[in-house]
């Protein structure tokens, strides 16, 4: 059984309180705190399947939120003409997500459906802990603006940075893979939660909003905490050492939250970030077969330690100076040079991607892969000029192709005070 | 889980309208009462006998051995105003009931027999209760009416445009049989939910032949459909003896069809679920392309079963209108939506396009008003009878 969560003032729960034994506590920039019970730490460093994280808050949870295990991302395309409809539904998606990311199901709160209708929750998560659901959502490029037609009279608020992505070196993107009106990350420690969540909120959606992709990842491949022990992805190689976490709060503030002034147009997005998905294929059977010394060649790590190859251990900063016999010992093309703050300009990244495999292709080949996601402040800064460089650069590209792309604007956390707030109501009101 | 406790607790202290579920995360709360009910062999006790008007949920747990169920009448104590039926022993079932102030009359009946164990129940103005209105039973009656009335005349045309189609194809005149196919199938699409209710009858008349059984024979529609739109190899026509033995066959089947929805009789729910039970249709084997495979005539069908879904909503219309005109509105908005994404496929005044030229992207905005349509309609039947 689960209990509700505490009325949610400042974030600082009382179940957050009562379980400060294992809390793991969040620092989020603008002053927003929230705390999280870690009923049983599972040792893998997410956080139990005790644990809730408040819906509401400064900042949407599912940012900062220690990466839980488990991923069902889909994106939506808004079938509906009507500015009404569509705020309908952010609200109507803001309180099932509130009631789900309780642990709590569909339509809690209200009478029962009769007993000739369908229920309202689809019940496959009765029962079932909260599992440390967390709801994300995000605004696509063409919500603003589609074919030429301002569709819901938020044109002139189009962040200038919401655009679709550019085509980067060796992209073969799938259209049914890519872009979408709006996008909802859902993640949790069990994937039959993230799952009910994301079909739950597609059912409210119907005649409003039709689901156009949807990704499902397990074993995360980035930590964004310092309490969490970096994750390998399904090139055997521990992935996000040097993730920005949450425990930097003023990188943290420089490249994850969207701060008042950044864009003009677009001041409702202030206390917001950018969502960027990539799904990423990775050659599988081709990397297994090569030799030990390219592969930590290519990413420029020891695959045992994950330290970088100039020396120390998986913290050390890579000395991508130090040379060896024969250039370099981080080579040119390794992915640790590339993706480097000092190679971009000082950026940090803030990534929460999650391994991925949707079965076997018509070849026989694993269609398996790194579900990239990031969040950043500014994708034309943060994210674009980096991609670029690894796309043309990176030695890995030889064992990745890209397959799906997105870009959303994540609009800031609903009003964490009166808990009537809905996820986009600095946009559309 | 939650949800009940709290429940339970503030129908204790209930006295005005809203039972404070305030630590909900929910949109604004809407449950008025909630009176949980225990029935046992000899007893049944309520949590209150005062509720506020407005939705009451009764919550009855049967802890008897014998199945039981439980009623609120009207204050004569004859009127049904709810009831919920076969409750094992052990289990727990909501009766929702949209009640006006007033007395009412609460009943278990352990066993399922006799006058049950009855109490007075009072519902309290909470001044929510202005929406409140009954359906008539003579509403009911014109609606249930109407629909018997329109399945017989669908049976009855569907037996003369079968007899048009298969005259045609027992004199070879496969052209004419082709574009009579679809025209005689829409009669049968319109009512497929009650033609299936023949559970002898269906597989016998439209049967596809991914469906068929090992050692069964195919017969029906279908099996004349792959005759007319043969595939290009490893097919062997029919002989005219062979045509004439499937077409009496499928003629004689309709006839049976007719016969028996002659003295049919349909009750609201029978005529919601059917009405969603046809969109169904549509979503599963309709929108695939997988119900007339030879022929690609499935946008025929599709257009049939919403007319048939159609006619049964708006026959519910009126009563909808007095317990949830929103929904109502709804689903009519919704029925237009996916209509003109149809028309967009229409050819001439009665057909339309092959549907293998229908490409995915068209199928999968055909599939998005569908499911909008279908999610709205699946309240339609709880919504009358609450």
């Amino acid at each position: 059984m689960t209990e509700p969560s505490a009325p949610h003032t400042r974030g600082v729960s009382r179940r957050g309180l009562l379980g400060a034994a294992g809390a793991l506590s969040v620092g989020a920039g603008a002053g927003g705190f929230a705390l999280a019970r870690a009923a049983a730490d599972d040792g893998a460093g997410t956080a139990g399947k005790g644990t809730t994280y408040p819906f509401h808050g400064t900042h949407q949870a599912g940012i900062l939120t220690p990466a839980q295990d488990r991923l069902h991302f889909a994106a939506f395309d808004v079938t509906t003409d009507s500015r009404a409809a569509l705020v309908a539904l952010l609200q109507e998606w803001s309180a099932a997500a509130a009631s789900m990311t309780a642990g709590q199901p569909v339509g809690s709160g209200e009478p029962p459906a009769p007993y000739d209708g369908p229920p309202a929750d689809t019940g496959e998560a009765l029962g079932l802990p909260a599992s440390g659901l967390t709801l994300t959502f995000g605004f696509g490029p063409t919500l603003f603006e589609k074919d030429g037609r301002d569709r819901f009279g938020i044109r002139a608020r189009r962040p200038e940075p919401l655009r679709v992505l550019p085509h980067f070196p060796a992209d073969n993107l799938d259209p049914a893979r890519s872009n979408g009106d709006l996008c909802v990350q859902a993640c949790a420690d069990d994937p039959q939660v993230a799952v009910h969540a994301i079909r739950n909120l597609a059912r409210i959606g119907f005649g409003t909003a039709a689901m156009r992709w949807s990704q499902l990842g397990f074993g995360r491949t980035s930590s964004t905490s310092t309490a969490q022990t970096t994750p390998r992805n399904l090139f055997g190689f521990k992935d996000g050492t040097a993730n920005l976490t949450s425990q930097d709060a003023s990188d943290v503030d420089d490249f994850v939250w969207v701060d008042r002034g950044d864009d003009g147009a677009a001041d409702w997005l202030t206390g917001g970030s950018y969502l960027v998905a990539r799904r990423i294929r990775m050659h599988l059977e081709t990397w297994d077969r090569t030799s030990l010394r390219e592969q930590e060649a290519l990413v420029g790590r020891d695959r045992t330690e994950g330290a970088p190859l100039s020396g120390g251990t998986e913290f050390t900063e890579p000395d991508l100076d130090l040379e060896g016999n024969d250039g370099p010992l981080v080579p040119l093309d390794a992915h640790v040079r590339l993706a480097h703050p000092s190679v971009n300009g000082g950026t940090r990244m803030l990534r929460r991607g999650y391994s991925f495999t949707d079965g076997v292709d018509d070849l026989g080949r694993l269609d398996a892969g790194l579900f990239f996601l990031a969040f950043v402040r500014d994708p034309d800064r943060h994210y674009i000029p980096m991609q670029t460089r690894l796309s043309q650069q990176d030695g890995l590209m030889e064992y990745l192709q890209h397959t799906g792309s997105g870009l959303f604007a994540v609009p800031p956390g609903t009003d964490s005070v009166n808990r009537g707030g809905w996820v986009g109501e600095s946009l559309f009101s | 889980m939650r949800l009940q406790l709290v429940a339970a607790a503030c129908a204790v202290a209930l006295s005005s309208t809203a039972c404070g579920l305030t630590e909900s995360n929910g949109p604004s709360v809407a449950t008025d009462g909630t009176v949980t009910v225990t029935s046992t062999d000899d007893a049944c006790e309520l949590s209150t006998d005062q509720v506020g008007s407005g939705n009451v949920v009764f919550e009855v747990t049967n802890a008897g051995n014998q199945v039981t169920e439980f009623y609120v009448y009207g204050d004569d104590g004859l009127r049904i105003v709810g009831e919920v039926e076969n409750v094992g022993p052990g289990l727990t079932r909501d009766l929702v009931l949209r009640a006006a102030p007033g007395s009412y009359v609460a009943s278990c009946r352990p066993g399922m027999s006799g006058e049950g164990i009855r109490h007075g129940f009072t519902v309290t103005d909470s001044g929510d209760d202005a929406a409140i209105q009954g359906v008539t039973q003579a509403a009911i009656d014109t609606a249930t009416d109407q629909y018997a009335d329109y399945v017989r005349d669908q049976a009855s045309q569907l037996v003369d445009r079968t007899a048009e189609f298969l005259a045609a194809y027992r004199s070879g005149d496969d052209d004419e049989a082709r574009r009579l196919f679809p025209l005689a199938r829409v009669h049968w699409e319109r009512i497929e939910t009650v033609a299936e209710s023949f559970g002898d009858l269906d597989p016998l008349t439209d049967l596809r032949e991914a469906d068929l059984e090992p050692g069964h024979k195919w017969t029906g529609w279908h099996r004349l459909e792959k005759d007319l739109w043969p595939p290009a190899k490893g097919y062997t026509p029919l002989t005219d003896a062979e045509r004439a033995t499937y077409a009496d066959d499928l003629a004689g089947n309709i006839a049976i069809l007719d016969s028996r929805v002659e003295d049919l009789e349909f009750t609201v729910d029978q005529i919601g679920n059917g009405s969603k039970g046809l969109l169904d249709e549509v979503a599963t084997g309709k929108i695939t392309g997988e119900e007339d495979i030879w022929s690609h005539t499935d946008l025929y069908d599709f257009q049939a079963n919403v007319d048939g879904a159609r006619v049964a909503f708006e026959g519910l219309e009126p009563l909808l209108e007095v317990k949830d005109p929103e929904l109502a509105k709804t689903i009519a908005a919704r029925f237009t939506a996916l209509q003109s994404l149809l028309d967009e496929h229409r050819v001439g005044e009665d057909g339309f396009v092959s549907y293998d030229t229908v490409t995915t992207a068209q199928r999968k905005g055909l599939s998005d008003a569908v499911n909008a349509l279908s999610e709205p309609l699946s309240r339609m039947t709880g919504a009358i009878t609450l």
